[in-house]
């Protein structure tokens, strides 16, 4: 059994973020970047779904500039056992079809058994290449997958999906097919000492991409801070415990809750 | 024309089906485009006599033995259909989880992509410009489509109001299109174990987010919860990790609340918790990181350590409260 998990690098959550000078997207430069969260649960789940299976194998694949290798190592210290890296180092030019159809070309040939990606980036957020990348691959697909039975793992696989309002529903799957995971499909393992010395003998094989042009690419003009919708008194002035003790005013005098 | 998606589960009318109508009808006026419904169903339902009542040239209705229950094959099947029949120019749905499961794998199929999640447009030169927020809400992006006619556009929750779609009489048709192999098997959707805790009932609610910090930590806004009255409620990182039950999850996949009062510690304001709870009556923020999203939709905010703030607060409303 092949499982290969779709992981890209984004900004840390917690960075502040600065437009670039073309006002098209951030200034990558001096931020902090990390694995796109949703994705971290997609290698989870494709690493404990081998290890209920008792064999198998996990491929991740980044596609990113040379610096998303920092993601890849992480994903082979926890257990993945190869990867594949589409160098791209523009990468946040690309439109999602564009993404997915780079990626589809990359790992056709792989004939993976399931295919596992997080539901959606926290960067540019399209939250469609999973459900692309199957169509262009010819196999069905499920998004927001928030449990995979894995004992029911065969020719078939059945997972559960989240659905809106505390809504769920459990699908049954031929495979191959592609999923893509919610965040908190289970918890996270951390890269064991020997998980990161092992990794460092694992094979990452660097493809470098011809990307095609796309006629019918979404395109970012502008980026810029989102207008604002509320006048937000800001209390305080940076000291905390002063902000707290204008906050109980406030509370009392204007919100009235107090 | 445009094209607008009718999402409903058993001929019961997802809601969010009438933002899109509102805004359907809104780019329609400005780019003088007509708007036809769509509801792919397999029985005559209510539901197509309702949405005919809007102000709309017509609702088909597609049929299919298939479309009875949801399943993105059968729903790409007939909606590749439906499009390739009627050659519209915009496809106009709400960025639900269901849309977002079926609508990039269409538009795939015709060689096009969505342009998603959006929450406002212009139109400039006859063509849209979509707003976007991206970066968990942190920065806004001005998207330009690309190619031919059809675009697929999917716009936020909350982004129109469903109230203002115009009333109107819709003539109704119905189009019988074929489904293929269909590669998955659905079970009836469920609802787990009733969440025991109501929040949407709530008066006062103080939420945590990742600024928390640790599970031990969740002491400190249980105190402040204790003399406000208020329930504590967390956005969807704390549940998971577990360290407050999923019933206590605010945002897009836990419950929505409007509270008089929403006290945000630590909570940076991704859109998946903000569409939660942008319509408390009051928002207070308090939050580290002067550039978090929440403050954008905070009434009162406060830039510091919520170590440093919460305990003066809790004790500051104790005296209050004498």
């Amino acid at each position: 059994m092949k499982i290969i998990v779709l992981m890209k690098q984004v900004a840390n959550k917690d960075a502040v973020l600065r437009i670039g000078p073309d006002e098209k997207w951030i200034n990558e430069t001096d931020v902090a970047q990390q694995t796109n969260e949703s994705d971290g649960y997609a290698l989870e789940e494709a690493l404990r779904l081998k290890e209920a299976k008792g064999e198998g194998e996990v491929v991740v694949c980044s596609l990113g500039p040379q610096s998303a290798k920092t993601v890849i190592k992480d994903a082979l210290a926890r257990g993945a056992d190869r990867a594949i890296h589409i160098v791209a180092e523009e990468s946040n030019k690309l439109s999602p079809f564009q993404i997915a159809k780079t990626i589809a070309d990359a790992i056709r040939e792989e004939n993976a058994d399931l295919v596992f990606t997080g539901l959606q980036s926290d960067d540019a957020s399209y939250g469609q290449t999973g459900v692309i990348l199957a169509e262009l691959l010819g196999i069905p697909h499920a998004t927001i997958v928030i449990e995979v039975d894995r004992s029911s793992l065969g020719e078939t696989l059945r997972v559960k999906r989240e659905l809106e309002s505390g809504w769920y529903q459990w699908f049954t799957y031929k495979l191959p097919t592609l999923l893509t995971i919610q965040s908190g499909i289970s918890q996270i393992r951390y890269a064991s000492l020997k998980g990161i010395m092992a990794a460092k003998k694992k094979e990452i094989k660097d493809v470098t991409p011809s990307i095609d042009a796309f006629a019918g690419a979404q395109t970012i003009q502008k980026v810029y801070m989102p207008l604002k919708t509320k006048q937000t008194q800001m209390l305080g002035n940076g000291d905390a415990k002063a902000g707290a003790v204008e906050l109980v005013e406030k509370l009392k005098t204007e919100v009235r809750v107090i | 024309m445009i094209l607008v998606f009718i999402e409903h589960k058993d001929c019961v009318l997802n809601k969010t089906s009438l933002e899109a109508i509102t805004a359907a009808q809104s780019i329609g006026k400005d780019l003088g485009l007509k708007v036809t419904a769509v509801i792919p169903c397999d029985k005559d339902c209510d539901l197509v006599q309702e949405i005919a009542g809007y102000g709309l040239e017509k609702v088909i209705v597609v049929k299919n033995e298939k479309l009875g229950t949801y399943t993105p094959d059968a729903y790409a099947d007939a909606w590749e259909q439906v499009i390739k029949a009627t050659n519209p120019q915009y496809v106009v749905m709400s960025h639900t989880y269901q849309v977002r499961d079926f609508a990039p794998k269409v538009a795939a199929r015709l060689g096009r992509e969505v342009v998603g999640d959006c929450i406002r447009y212009k139109a400039e030169g006859g063509k849209l410009v979509l707003t976007r927020r991206i970066f968990l809400g942190k920065l806004d992006a001005d998207v330009t489509l690309g190619g031919e006619a059809p675009y697929f556009v999917t716009f936020q929750s909350g982004a129109f109001r469903g109230d203002n779609a115009e009333k109107g009489s819709a003539a109704v048709e119905t189009m019988d299109v074929s489904v293929g192999d269909v590669r998955m098997t659905p079970e009836a959707p469920f609802q787990e174990a009733k969440a025991s805790v109501d929040l949407t009932k709530s008066e006062i609610i103080v939420a945590i987010g990742r600024g928390i910090k640790s599970q031990e930590n969740i002491a400190i806004a249980e105190k402040l919860a204790e003399v406000l009255g208020a329930d504590v409620a967390a956005s969807r990182p704390i549940c998971d990790s577990e360290w407050l039950p999923i019933d206590r999850q605010i945002g897009s996949s836990g419950q929505t609340v409007a509270p008089k009062l929403y006290i945000a510690l630590g909570i940076s304001g991704a859109i998946q918790h903000i569409v939660g709870m942008k319509n408390a009556g009051t928002i207070v923020a308090i939050n580290k990181d002067a550039e978090a999203p929440i403050f954008d939709i905070a009434d009162y905010g406060i830039v510091g350590d919520l170590f440093e703030a919460v305990p003066v607060l809790t004790e500051e409303i104790k005296k209050a409260k004498g």
